[in-house]
């Protein structure tokens, strides 16, 4: 029973994060995915996500610290954060994403930096409620693995 | 009037005077020159061509021609004058009366006057209106400005133009005043000549007739001296003595009605005087040449002459003369001297009539013992001469007597003058002081050539001042001067309106130029703003992911919002700023605007769930699923009115609907009624909204969609509804104070609207709510795929009293793919459910107790899936139902909810055929991102396929090097180092020669290999086919596009039996 309380708990936190536009229909996706044959899935993605997105905004910051940035190297960058968050369904930081590389583009250091942080701003507001997700999922499957 | 004219006028003289003194517009100046001594140059021209102005036109022309030679054409004016004096001097020495003589001079000088005039007039015009003459002018400016305290300092101002208006103004009214005084002379002139021409007429009329009627008793004298002639010296005796002389003349005295007498006198030789002395009884007389004794015995005897001419026969009237010698007077002794040897009537000079006192004249004509040829010469003349016969005129009772035979004798006055001696005229007729004015002289011939006579006539009354004329000059001056003053008027106007229409264009460019000032300071400003403001969120959203305890977090997050709250005014400002500024942009891209309508709905959950009010979106089945136009903004515009309805709400709900504008014609709802609103609570009806809306209709180019915005708020209050659209203004500062914001959106969501090519409005009461309503036009786009949505095929009841809401329920469903029926009423939703096959059944909150929940569990158990749709709430838990939708509705939850439901996984299995293809294919993944590799990859594994993964290009074309186990290979496009273009390429080369190898046999290596891209306009079917790829996905990966990319080549199932 606890274990549907906890996939309850899930369920709710999913919808809100649905209600509140972090996710989009990438996530159901990603979801549907997960099944018997490979329980550990969305967690799994997620956790991908996380390392990947924090290495890539950690990348982006460095990069764009230096006096003289390297525009191409960061449209690169972006380009692989976007298609992160794309997968999973992480809409505020796609867009966000989508700025920084019209910012990139027009190679307006500031805008970029003003992205940048939009982005790690939305990161770390999506990274909140998916390590909770996490967490859940883990619980779950604790339970089931029992 | 003049003064005043020339008061209004000068100051145009001052300004052309310091135009001078500046020295610009000297062209100007002298092209006014040229046109003022052209203008006199034609006018006095015209003048004397054409009107004989100043002078008679006969005498100019007599004066032209006589000096013709002199004159050339108009060449040497000098000779002219001479000549004009000569001829003056010479009429004028005509005239004999001094008095006369002094004025004919005085006219002269007066004409030649008059003749430099018309010479020299346009020269003296051009000097008139020289700089003397309008510094004078100025002058007479400067006291007339003194007095009336007039400031031209703004009229300084004055352009070029109007000056040039105000000379040609000056120029006219001079050029008025000047004709005026034209006509006034032209036709006083006129009046003069036809006054002379009368009085010549009249004159010259009166001349004839004396000279007929002298003649005709001149004839009858010489008549009687040739009966003398016959019956007294031709018969012997003779037939005449004085008896029957005496009674004959007095008889034919009729004939002779002029003279006073006839006397017949005989020739006698001093030889003969004493016998004829004897003869006659009487001693010859001589005449008295002092007064006129009219006693004949005191007479004294005449000297002793060579001859005399006693007088032997007389008329009874004079005879007192009888025995006078005739020659003892010298002048009689010439005229009868005269009278023998020409053999005419001789006449004698005035002398006063013996008896009567008159003037009068004698006519003398010789007898002739003969008659004589009139070839005859003096000396048989004389020799042939009897006798003398007299007769004298009375000259006032002649003239009298003729004057009488004519009507208009009153008017002239008639002078009769003998003027044989030119420089003393005797005056023989008429009154002694004549008066002065028009004089005219006729000759008169009495028939003797020695002496001249002239008749001088004068109007009796001076002429009477040419009153027509001069009313017509004056009022032709008063018409100029007033029309003078009408322009004059017209120009001070039109200055004025120019000078405010100058003032106000210099406002208003100031106006405009400050305005854009603000807009682009605005920009700057908030530009400036916003970069500082990126730094101090990003250091605070680094702050807060360092270790803080909870009231520091606090602190940070209400600054994080603060600084989030200013950007987004900023924005707003710059918004406006550009809207103001004209550069706002519209895009023209395809969108879906349900989801568009989705996504705002997301970003107010937060909001919504705090305030508790329900929030709702419903797009009408008619509006296409994706339409073309700038989403951004029309995102915006939604943004910011259901931002302000749920800020102005504090419970109820608010409503965004969106139909075509069309459709609100034939809509019935939303009339106010509370039971047909959304959540129960009265709103303003939306149908008076509509209906301000100017509905345009659909084109086949343009789709216009009608968004409403409704909401239960406070309501706008009356007093502030006109200016709610005004940038900066709120409905009032205590609402800004309360509710906080900037007043722009609205004002930037109206200019949006007008952009889009819509219009917005809005209806509002206190304490009901507002509805807001725009229409915005889009041009349809081209329907995207028929996707297959998630839960076709599965059917619901949506179990709601609120038709509203029911249908807010339907309209997401029916975007999923569930066919729904409303029912209002639990009693029905039994019923219905018992007769058909239902998947799942969605109830309102309010609509069904727990009691219906139980009910519905026991009679279909897990069989028909029960869902709550609710508020979002903490703890809303039923046993009975399988989930709870979340308000406000929004496909994602509802599916969200739906899948994780009890047993709906299991249904939900991607479609077979996909399947089927892909079951047990090898496929490569080829990704560098290692998310999104991981995601492809669950999916394919999903659909059954064995998934490899490779993190790069190299990696790939190294496993895809023949022989290799994959079916397909899904590579990224764009990937560090080498793309997937170039990793394709290479993969293709090493086919191409592994294929060569192995020529002879019917396999050929050919793996296909899928592109997958983020950006689908990027990666055009051209450009993968060029690097030699056979299709491509999007990602993240959708099934229906996998499919479609994937049946190409995949096109039989793999059969089982295939070995891996």
């Amino acid at each position: 029973m606890a274990a549907a309380a906890i996939r309850d708990q899930l369920n709710g936190l999913v919808n809100s994060m649905f209600a509140e536009g972090l996710l989009d229909d990438q996530f159901n996706q990603l979801q549907m995915l997960q099944d018997e044959t490979n329980p550990g899935f969305v967690a799994e993605v997620i956790t991908l996500f996380c390392e990947d997105a924090e290495r890539l905004i950690k990348e982006l910051s460095t990069l764009l610290d230096q006096l003289v940035v390297d525009y191409f190297k960061v449209d690169a960058y972006v380009h692989q954060l976007k298609g992160s968050s794309a997968s999973v369904g992480a809409q505020y930081i796609k867009l966000a994403c989508v700025k920084l590389r019209q910012f990139c583009e027009a190679k307006n250091k500031e805008g970029c930096a003003h992205a940048l942080n939009l982005i790690r701003h939305e990161y770390y507001r999506l990274k909140v409620k998916l390590e909770m997700m996490v967490q859940l999922e883990r619980r779950i499957q604790a339970y089931e693995g029992q | 009037m003049v003064c005043w004219v020339w008061g209004r006028m000068s100051w145009s003289w001052r300004v052309r005077n310091s135009g001078f003194g500046c020295g610009g517009g000297g062209v100007k100046e002298a092209v006014l020159w040229v046109l003022v001594i052209f203008a006199g140059l034609v006018g006095f021209s015209c003048g004397q061509a054409f009107c004989g102005f100043l002078m008679s036109r006969m005498f100019s022309y007599e004066l032209l021609r006589k000096n013709a030679l002199a004159l050339g054409i108009g060449r040497s004016y000098s000779r002219s004058l001479a000549s004009a004096f000569f001829v003056f001097e010479q009429d004028c020495n005509r005239v004999l009366e001094k008095k006369e003589s002094l004025r004919c001079k005085w006219e002269n000088y007066e004409t030649v006057a008059k003749l430099l005039l018309k010479f020299f007039g346009s020269a003296i015009v051009a000097g008139l209106l020289n700089r003397k003459a309008s510094s004078f002018l100025a002058t007479l400016h400067g006291i007339y400005s003194t007095f009336f305290k007039l400031h031209y300092s703004k009229k300084k101002r004055s352009s070029r133009c109007r000056i040039l208006r105000k000379k040609l103004l000056f120029i006219g009214v001079v050029a008025g005043v000047i004709i005026s005084l034209w006509t006034y002379f032209i036709m006083s002139a006129n009046i003069t000549a036809r006054h002379k021409e009368n009085l010549s007429i009249m004159c010259d009329e009166r001349a004839r007739m004396l000279q007929d009627q002298f003649n005709v008793s001149m004839n009858h004298v010489h008549a009687l001296a040739i009966l003398v002639s016959t019956f007294h010296h031709g018969k012997l005796p003779s037939a005449i003595d004085q008896r029957t002389f005496a009674e004959y003349t007095a008889r034919t005295a009729f004939e002779r009605p002029l003279t006073s007498g006839v006397a017949c006198a005989l020739r006698v030789v001093h030889s003969q005087r004493e016998m004829f002395e004897k003869e006659q009884g009487w001693t010859i007389k001589k005449m008295e040449t002092g007064g006129q004794s009219t006693v004949r015995d005191r007479l004294e005897p005449a000297p002793v002459q060579d001859e005399y001419a006693p007088v032997i026969f007389s008329q009874e009237t004079v005879s007192h003369i009888i025995s006078i010698d005739m020659m003892s007077g010298k002048e009689d002794r010439d005229n009868i001297i005269r009278a023998r040897s020409t053999g005419k009537g001789v006449l004698t000079s005035p002398f006063k009539l013996l008896k009567s006192n008159h003037l009068g004249v004698v006519l003398t004509f010789a007898v002739y013992n003969r008659d004589l040829n009139a070839d005859a010469t003096t000396e048989d003349r004389v020799k042939a001469t009897v006798g003398y016969l007299g007769a004298s005129f009375d000259m006032p009772s002649l003239v009298e007597k003729l004057l009488q035979q004519l009507a208009s004798k009153q008017n002239i006055v008639v002078n009769v003058y003998d003027t044989t001696n030119a420089s003393c005229p005797l005056r023989m007729y008429g009154p002694d002081v004549p008066n002065p004015g028009l004089l005219h002289v006729s000759h008169v011939d009495f028939g003797d050539p020695m002496r001249k006579h002239e008749m001088h006539c004068r109007f009796k009354q001076n002429l009477p001042p040419p009153w027509s004329v001069m009313t017509t000059s004056t009022g032709i001056l008063v018409i100029i001067l007033l029309l003078g003053h009408i322009f004059n008027a017209a120009i001070n106007r039109i200055e004025k309106v120019e000078d405010d229409y100058h003032e106000m264009r210099e406002l208003k460019g100031r106006a405009e130029a400050a305005d854009v000032a603000k807009s682009q300071f605005l920009a700057t400003v908030s530009h400036e703003i916003r970069t500082p403001m990126n730094g101090v969120l990003g250091m605070l959203q680094m702050l807060m992911d360092t270790d803080l305890d909870a009231t520091q977090q606090d602190y940070a997050m209400t600054a994080q919002d603060s600084g989030k709250a200013l950007i987004a005014l900023i924005n707003e400002v710059l918004d406006q700023a550009k809207i103001e500024s004209g550069r706002l942009e519209l895009e023209a891209v395809p969108f879906d605007v349900r989801a568009l309508l989705d996504s705002i709905l997301s970003l107010f959950f937060d909001k919504s769930l705090e305030k508790g009010i329900e929030v709702a979106v419903y797009v009408s089945d008619l509006v296409p699923e994706v339409l073309v136009g700038d989403p951004g903004r029309f995102r915006q515009i939604i943004t910011n009115l259901l931002g302000n309805s749920i800020k102005f709400t504090d419970g109820g709900h608010v409503f965004v609907s969106l139909h075509l504008t069309m459709e609100a014609k034939s809509d019935t709802a939303g009339d106010g009624d509370p039971a047909m609103s959304l959540s129960g609570f009265r709103v303003v009806d939306r149908r008076r909204i509509w209906d301000t809306l100017k509905t345009v209709v659909d084109g086949p180019e343009t789709v216009n969609v009608l968004v409403t915005v409704e909401d239960t708020g406070v309501g706008i209050p009356p007093e502030a509804q006109a200016r709610i659209f005004m940038p900066f203004m709120q409905a009032d500062s205590s609402m800004s104070r309360t509710y906080g914001g900037t007043g722009i959106g609205l004002s930037i969501s109206k200019c949006l609207v007008r952009r889009m090519g819509g219009n917005i409005a809005f209806g509002s009461e206190p304490g009901i709510g507002t509805t807001f309503s725009f229409t915005a036009s889009f041009r349809p786009g081209c329907p995207c795929r028929p996707g297959i949505p998630e839960f076709s095929g599965m059917t619901a009841l949506v179990l709601d009293p609120c038709p509203v809401r029911a249908e807010v329920t339907r309209y997401h469903l029916c975007r999923l793919g569930i066919g729904c029926h409303i029912v209002p009423s639990p009693a029905t939703l039994l019923a219905l459910l018992s007769r058909s096959n239902v998947d799942m059944v969605l109830a309102d909150e309010e609509a069904c107790g727990s009691d219906l929940l139980a009910e519905l569990r026991r009679q279909h158990g897990r069989r028909v899936k029960v869902f709550l749709v609710a508020a979002p709430r903490r703890h809303c838990q039923h046993d009975d139902v399988d989930g709870v939708v979340t308000k406000p509705l929004r496909p994602s939850t509802i599916t969200a909810c739906i899948r994780g439901a009890p047993g709906t996984k299991i249904e939900r299995s991607p479609p077979l055929p996909l399947k089927s293809i892909l079951s047990g294919r090898r496929i490569l993944v080829v990704d560098d991102n290692a998310v999104n590799r991981k995601v492809a990859a669950g999916a394919l594994t999903k659909l059954g396929a064995h998934v490899t993964c490779a993190d790069s290009g190299k990696a790939a074309v190294e496993m895809l090097r023949p022989p290799h186990p994959f079916h397909a290979c899904f590579m990224d496009v764009q990937m560090p180092e080498m793309d997937g273009f170039e990793a394709t390429t290479q993969v293709r080369s090493t086919e191409r020669i592994v294929n060569e190898e192995i020529a002879a046999a019917d396999y050929e290596w050919h793996v296909p290999i899928l592109a997958m891209t983020a950006d689908v306009i990027q990666a055009t079917q051209a450009e993968c086919e060029r690097a030699g790829m056979d299709g491509y996905v999007s990602k993240p990966i959708e099934e229906e596009q996998l499919y479609a990319a994937v049946t190409r080549f995949f096109d039989v199932p793999l059969p089982l039996s295939k070995p891996l």
